[in-house]
């Protein structure tokens, strides 16, 4: 076939028709990605439920809520366990923009006294092989069972107990922060709670 | 482009003569910024290759249907399709492999690899030739981010595709996880492979 001349007309309805085919396609595609999209935040979010919380037979996001904190950028989300009907902990997640490239999300269980019971690491972007580490067990296990009103939850170079990570004490740091924020929400959590429940 | 001997060359030259990695030095940015493990080489490297087949199978479809004049920005809305695609499919069925790569897939749109593929051949050739040609460079462009991953990840990390070899504490040359680790490896698996190839043929 001969190749078409570059005249206006032609360019103006060639490129409509290539940017028309693409938007269409576009849109084709994200209609049916949209439900496995979510689906798949939902199972990372329920993975991370799981390994944070105590047993539970109540569905905590459903239960779920956002508290408004004036230091915390987004709100807080709180996903409340039950067991029987007994509160038997919370998963709160702790945001720090101070790691070594941005964003650390994490999502902390805590007890009803406040004891943390796990942590699982939501959405990080540090360096691979040194800051990733945070997600290791050899890290995360000084935190199980440790009540942050006795556990300082600062880097023992900053006067803490949290031993940092070889190398990567702003990985480490900014751990700390989003951990102590969700501590921190916890107690605003359980005050407002407490006083509903009465 | 019709006898299967010529077939062949077009394939293998992707791979090895023009490998798009090792020999042209196209596409550095994905090669050296997410290459620090041989899973995440892998990844973005089919992740290329199924946007440069695409590509290439569209652009060598409507070849004489695009003004010349024209033709680099339709080229880029049709990649830029295909990337958009590749992004949301991963985010929906592979969300672990979307998190890993993250910035880098929309960034596949300016990788000149594929651009340069549609530009310099898909153009130009028949149908064909241009899967033939997609299917050999992108070959050539998995398999060279995948060895740099894998180097990068048994030195810096002592571990291969997530399998450990040393212990979680020992010092492993984590400089070839960080950026700078990138470009030694890289050189040096240039030069090794220039190498080997040089004295094959």
């Amino acid at each position: 076939m001969k190749k078409k001349e570059s005249t206006l007309i032609n360019m103006v309805f060639v490129l409509f028709a290539i940017t028309l085919a693409a938007g269409l396609s576009l849109g084709y595609v994200n209609d049916i990605t949209l439900e496995p999209k979510a689906k798949a935040r939902l199972a990372k979010k329920m993975k991370a439920l799981n390994v944070v919380l105590p047993q539970f037979d109540n569905d905590p996001i459903s239960d779920g809520y956002l508290l408004k904190m004036a230091e915390v950028k987004d709100s807080v989300e709180i996903y409340p366990a039950y067991k029987d009907s007994v509160f038997a902990g919370a998963a709160i997640t702790g945001v720090s923009e101070r790691g070594y490239s941005g964003l650390v999300k994490l999502m902390v269980g805590f007890q009803p006294d406040g004891q943390i019971i796990n942590i699982a690491v939501l959405e990080q972007k540090e360096t691979p092989g040194l800051g990733t580490k945070m997600k290791g067990e050899k890290f995360l296990r000084q935190f199980r069972e440790k009540h942050p009103a006795s556990f300082d939850l600062k880097v023992q170079k900053d006067g803490g107990e949290v031993d940092a990570l070889a190398g990567a004490t702003i990985s480490t740091r900014a751990f700390s922060e989003a951990t102590q924020q969700a501590y921190d929400a916890y107690i605003i959590y359980k005050e407002k709670n407490l006083i509903s429940d009465n | 482009m019709g006898s299967s001997g010529e077939m062949k060359q077009n394939f293998l030259k992707g791979i090895i003569k023009e490998n798009p990695v090792f020999v042209m030095l196209l596409g550095m940015c994905p090669t050296l910024g997410v290459t620090s493990s041989a899973f995440n080489g892998l990844g973005m490297g089919l992740a290329t290759l199924f946007v440069l087949l695409m590509s290439n199978i569209v652009v060598s479809l409507f070849k004489s249907q695009i003004p010349n004049k024209v033709r680099i920005p339709a080229f880029i809305v049709i990649i830029a399709s295909f990337v958009t695609i590749v992004e949301m499919v991963l985010e929906a069925y592979i969300p672990f492999l979307y998190e890993q790569l993250g910035i880098f897939i929309p960034l596949i749109v300016v990788n000149c690899l594929i651009l340069g593929r549609a530009e310099s051949f898909a153009s130009k050739n028949s149908l064909t030739a241009s899967i033939v040609d997609a299917l050999g460079m992108g070959m050539g462009f998995v398999i060279a981010l995948t060895a740099l991953g894998a180097v990068r990840e048994i030195l810096g990390n002592g571990s291969i595709f997530e399998f450990r070899f040393v212990s979680e504490d020992a010092n492993t040359l984590i400089l070839f996880i960080l950026p700078p680790g990138a470009f030694i490896a890289l050189a040096y698996l240039a030069i090794v492979f220039n190498r080997v190839t040089q004295k094959a043929t």
